[in-house]
């Protein structure tokens, strides 16, 4: 009997913690291994293929067929494009987030959740095809060019990465403690100043960690982009101007491309690049993270 | 009793699984030439993947092979002719389909030297514009002046007074490869006019909704009833048609290969020949393609 007990002890505590610690180091060693194989790759085209990293960050002339492996058109274009993006859509995620928790909490519980969760599921495919058959025709109509834009890639990149900050943004201002509140109504406050003095200060943390991550995804972001951007190999001149990223020409040129060959090294780079940038965008948001909890 | 089952049906996923891994184990080239077939019937495997340009031609005569030889199976994926180099140049498929010959993509030349390009077919290229555009024929000193951006309104070139949009593939990709060696020449393509689409149904698209548009499409994505919104522009009064390829007089084209590691054997060949052959040469002209036997004096 003691032995039969034994057994089912060891079943249910040590089957279990097996598992999920195993789990855990799967998981590390799968990102220490993507890291190390983007890492190991991407270094080559300095270290085999004599590329200069100087040149690759501060070059404009990507022309891989003369042996120029100028990169900056792509960390340009992929920086404004998820830059403007953000900067569009924080203020209505973080305006959406404050309507849900304190304008109209019902109607932002049954109606606006639900809404926000569904943009999160649609496939970047879809946003991208929508992008080209109705936006792109439409900017081209009310703004000239050809519609393919940094514009277009910008307003097709706020409305993906919106669920994403106004759900963290929700997060953070539901997680204020109501005292806060209440003691600023009990000080006379009206509601607006109320929400604009004391509670999304209180919840600035959770709120950039939100942009933070949504700036992460639209760096990211491949597909949709592409498809909307142009890809054209030029800084952009105006918002009108189609342009490239770093995710669009890495989707465009890998697969036609063969390993080892300079070109498909300098894709690695850049690919590498677009790794570190994801970093330090987490290192921000580690940092936010932190300074938060000492106060 | 339900327990039962669910052991039984595990063991049974479980065998399944092993023996998809075994036969996914028998990708590797060698086992295509398991029997030599001379006169015998042909089996085995073949994998083929690449050119996404070559991939409806590929899978159209791949069925038609595999009801004539029950016991072969081919499989054709797509994935670009540099994957498809690479591929069979790593042992993982037989045949790498490519626009390219295998040699103008590949830097180690020991590895180049063990692989052998087997013309296929013949594909020519179309310049297409948006139908706004009043312009049918182009010489070739007109379509480098457009591309390379010296040329930037229709009117130009004896159309409208119309901008010209420039709709370029990217870089790597073999049809743009091919637009370079036959039509540009010398001439530099300029990428930083116009916008580029990764695929020939992002170009088509552009095409079709952006006014003054230019560009390049193979003839296999104009053939019957595709070609319906899209105008062809002629070159030096020459068509892409079998006809002018074949004469010399229409420069925008390009063979079709399908790359093996060494020379082709058993089922691959066989596979290749098929696709090659007299009989299925009517098959891949309906398709958009020209058949080897109307090249053969060229």
């Amino acid at each position: 009997m003691k032995g039969h007990k034994s057994i089912n002890y060891w079943k249910s505590e040590y089957i279990g913690r097996t598992l999920v610690t195993l789990c855990g180091i799967v998981i590390v060693l799968t990102t220490l291994a993507i890291i190390a194989f983007i890492a190991g790759k991407g270094i080559q085209s300095f270290t085999v293929s004599g590329i200069s990293l100087w040149e690759m960050i501060t070059s404009t002339n990507w022309s891989p067929n003369d042996g120029h492996y100028g990169a900056l058109i792509f960390i340009a274009g992929s920086t404004l494009v998820s830059i403007g993006a953000v900067l569009v859509s924080a203020p209505i995620a973080i305006a959406l987030a404050i309507f849900m928790n304190y304008i109209s909490p019902k109607f932002g519980e049954k109606v606006l959740r639900p809404v926000l969760e569904l943009l999160v599921g649609i496939p970047s495919v879809v946003y991208g095809l929508l992008g080209v058959s109705i936006l792109v025709p439409f900017l081209r109509d009310s703004f000239g060019g050809v519609g393919f834009s940094l514009m277009a890639g910008i307003i097709v990149l706020s409305i993906m990465i919106l669920p994403t900050i106004a759900t963290l943004a929700s997060d953070a201002l539901r997680g204020v403690p109501p005292q806060l509140l209440e003691a600023s109504y009990g000080l006379g406050s009206t509601r607006w100043q109320a929400i604009s003095r004391v509670v999304i200060p209180a919840a600035k943390k959770g709120v950039m960690t939100g942009i933070v991550l949504g700036l992460a995804r639209a760096f990211g972001e491949a597909l949709a982009v592409q498809m909307v951007i142009g890809n054209t190999i030029k800084l952009p001149e105006a918002l009108t101007s189609p342009t490239a990223t770093l995710t669009g020409v890495l989707t465009m040129d890998m697969s036609n491309t063969l390993n080892g060959t300079a070109w498909n090294n300098a894709l690695w780079s850049l690919a590498l690049i677009l790794l570190v940038i994801s970093f330090l965008f987490i290192l921000i948001i580690r940092f936010i993270g932190n300074r938060g909890g000492e106060k | 009793m339900f327990k039962k089952w669910k052991r039984a049906s595990f063991l049974l996923t479980l065998v399944l699984i092993m023996g998809v891994l075994a036969a996914c184990g028998n990708d590797n080239p060698n086992d295509a030439s398991s029997s030599d077939g001379v006169g015998a019937e042909i089996s085995g495997i073949v994998t083929a993947a690449g050119s996404t340009a070559l991939l409806p031609l590929a899978d159209v005569a791949a069925n038609e092979f595999m009801q004539k030889h029950s016991d072969v199976s081919v499989t054709v994926q797509g994935g670009g002719s540099g994957t498809g180099i690479n591929q069979v140049a790593n042992g993982a498929v037989n045949i790498g389909n490519s626009d390219v010959p295998s040699a103008d993509k590949i830097e180690d030349e020991a590895l180049a030297g063990q692989l052998v390009d087997n013309k296929v077919s013949g594909i020519a290229f179309g310049i297409v514009v948006n139908e706004d555009v009043k312009v049918d024929d182009l010489t070739v000193e007109q379509i480098q002046g457009i591309f390379s951006g010296k040329i930037t309104n229709w009117k130009e070139v004896g159309g409208q007074d119309l901008e010209i949009n420039v709709i370029n593939r990217p870089a790597s990709s073999g049809t743009r490869i091919t637009f370079d060696k036959t039509v540009m020449k010398d001439v530099k393509i300029n990428d930083s006019i116009g916008t580029n689409q990764d695929s020939n149904g992002a170009v088509e698209n552009s095409i079709n909704s952006t006014s003054g548009s230019i560009s390049y499409l193979a003839m296999s994505y104009l053939v019957e009833g595709k070609d319906t919104s899209l105008k062809i522009i002629t070159i030096d009064g020459a068509e892409p048609t079998t006809d002018d390829v074949a004469n010399g007089s229409y420069p925008f084209w390009s063979y079709e290969y399908m790359v093996t590691k060494g020379e082709p054997k058993g089922a691959a060949k066989a596979y290749i020949d098929f696709l090659v052959s007299e009989e299925f040469a009517e098959k891949v002209d309906q398709m958009g393609y020209i058949p080897m036997v109307e090249l053969m004096d060229r």
